[in-house]
């Protein structure tokens, strides 16, 4: 019996190293890029333009070029995502129809970054022309967190009870009064929720932006939305894999990697401390 | 009154509208795809794709076989999953089964980090750490293997197995646990004989999504896997994927040439693969009332 139940710790003690080394793992790289990456970032890296094709200087116009992006992809899926999920889980019944949305969003969630970009250099660069551009860029990752931003606006208006709904329609109102006025204001932290988490996966998003809307070097900073954009991760990309001197410049790779990750987390970060608040905020 | 019915007939128009965007986007997808390859049945022929070799930039022949990038992709994934799996299921296991609740509560949302880690940081950590630890490691020429790739990937598909299995995990209903605790078994083995059994189609959808999220992601391979077009089931070989293939090449293509159909095959059979392997998880996973209907 006793050498059982050592047997058993035994093997509670190897699942647990398991788990923790995967924690070991996360650990080990945010750990190198942030002690890497901190001796590079200083104020000129920050607000800088890079020179000697990145070598050197800053990296101000991708930390501006990503931010556009991002603005320009939440500003078209947020709206749409929302909508969307109100007819979900507001209008919606069981029918052919409703399975149907539910598959495609399913489907859209798991297409691959790169056939994101392919689509979107094919209906945005292409066939629209709009060239290599912000807007083609934009509009492809809107499509992209589209999914996120549907599943959590769904999950957000569903929490609001029944209740909310059937009281105000007992009072005479319209469901869209009842939905305007009374489920989302309730709904609308929750939805922010998946707009933040959407703007995360956008933010870090390289492959989409390859095809669609990414430069290099830009001599000037985009004026309008039909120019090219530099960004964050593409940025790092290249800095890494094409430049000549790739060795010797790995403080600006460190640097460029560290703004990014400390960008993405930091935005999840704040989805998920939002998260925790309103669930605490609006317990039914 | 007739006004007011009108305005709410226009607002649920423009509500199922939106809803059916998702709808709109995957067929625009699919029939963007078809229509960029298309022309490439009439020349250089559908037969070409399925060449053993790859070179669309040459003089002499330009060859388009996706054989390759299939063979090379089809790797990264198998190794990569192997890689991941016990991680992603005896983590799963230990976050619902065996950890206090102070414990779940730091390891579930730290694990999660790394799915919000974007994959070019992960490619470039790979790049400057794991590529030479690995060259190091094998005694290889270079760390730019199919290994060092699948490695960062089954880093990648390790939140996804872990938080889906653990979801089946918890849906198995507590009776088959306390029957198999009162007939005297023991809580490990309640956990790996009553538990997990139960849940093993859950836990099989949640790797066949892993899977997919894998054969999909395209920087971190295309900056570790060293981007040798070769048919090689070796792990320590350079290879490409399709990912990558489509990444890399699509910058320097003109637009309507031969190459530039060729990559959108690429990105058919890519969309193809994920689309099974999701459908199939899907499945599974609605069945088991994980997902709604």
């Amino acid at each position: 019996m006793g050498s059982k139940r050592t047997g058993e710790k035994l093997i509670y003690w190897i699942m647990r190293g398991i788990t923790y080394l995967v924690v070991i793992f996360i650990a080990y790289i945010l750990i190198d890029i942030l002690l890497n990456g901190l001796p590079a970032i200083s104020w000129e890296f920050l607000t800088g333009d890079p020179k000697k094709s990145g070598a050197e200087g800053g990296i101000f116009p991708a930390i501006l070029g990503t931010l556009f992006l991002v603005i320009g992809t939440i500003l078209v899926a947020l709206p749409l995502g929302m909508f969307s999920a109100i007819y979900l889980t507001e209008y919606a019944k069981q029918s052919k129809f409703t399975q149907t949305i539910r598959m495609a969003i399913v489907t859209l969630a798991g297409v691959p970054s790169i056939v994101f970009g392919l689509f979107g250099l094919g209906l945005f660069v292409v066939a629209l022309d709009f060239g290599s551009s912000m807007l083609a860029g934009s509009l492809t990752l809107a499509c992209m967190i589209l999914p996120t931003i549907i599943v959590a606006s769904e999950e957000a208006l569903k929490a609001v009870p029944k209740y909310m709904r059937e009281g105000s329609l007992a009072l005479g109102a319209t469901k869209w009064e009842t939905i305007y006025k009374n489920v989302l204001p309730y709904a609308l932290p929750g939805m922010l929720t998946g707009a933040i988490l959407g703007i995360g996966r956008a933010a870090g998003e390289t492959a989409p932006i390859l095809l669609t809307a990414a430069a290099f070097f830009l001599p000037e900073l985009p004026s309008s939305v039909y120019d090219q954009v530099m960004a964050l991760p593409y940025h790092l990309y290249i800095l890494a894999t094409q430049h000549p001197e790739a060795q010797k410049i790995l403080p600006m790779q460190y640097g460029t990697a560290l703004v990014l990750l400390f960008l993405v987390i930091g935005l999840n970060f704040v989805a998920i401390v939002l998260r925790i608040k309103v669930r605490k905020k609006y317990k039914w | 009154m007739n006004k007011q019915r009108l305005k709410a007939k226009i607002i649920k128009y423009f509500l199922q509208s939106c809803g059916s965007l998702s709808i709109i986007i995957v067929l625009l997808i699919f029939l963007f795809l078809f229509k960029e390859a298309f022309p490439f049945i009439g020349s250089p022929g559908i037969g070409e794709l399925f060449h053993n070799i790859w070179n669309p930039v040459s003089f002499q022949k330009e060859e388009f076989g996706l054989v390759p990038l299939i063979t090379g992709s089809i790797l990264v994934t198998l190794l990569a999953t192997i890689i991941a799996i016990p991680f992603g299921i005896i983590g799963a296991v230990y976050i619902s089964e065996v950890a206090t609740a102070k414990e779940r509560e730091f390891l579930k949302p730290f694990i999660e980090i790394l799915a919000g880690i974007p994959s070019v940081v992960l490619g470039f950590f790979g790049l400057v750490v794991i590529a030479p630890l690995i060259k190091q490691l094998f005694d290889l020429n270079t760390g730019l293997t199919a290994l060092t790739g699948a490695v960062l990937l089954a880093f990648m598909a390790i939140p996804t197995i872990m938080s889906i299995s653990e979801d089946a995990i918890k849906s198995v209903p507590s009776a088959y646990k306390e029957a198999s605790l009162a007939l005297g078994a023991s809580k490990l083995e309640t956990i790996w004989k009553v538990v997990v059994p139960a849940a093993l189609s859950g836990i099989v959808a949640s790797v066949m999504l892993g899977m997919g999220r894998v054969v999909g992601e395209t920087m971190t391979v295309m900056m570790v896997t060293g981007n040798a077009p070769v048919i090689s089931m070796n792990p320590f070989s350079s290879v490409r994927t399709m990912t990558a293939t489509i990444a890399a090449e699509m910058g320097e293509v003109t637009i309507g040439s031969h190459h530039y159909m060729a990559l959108f095959w690429v990105g058919i059979v890519l969309m193809l693969m994920t689309f099974i392997l999701n459908l199939i998880s899907y499945r599974v996973l609605k069945k088991y009332g994980m997902i709604d209907k």
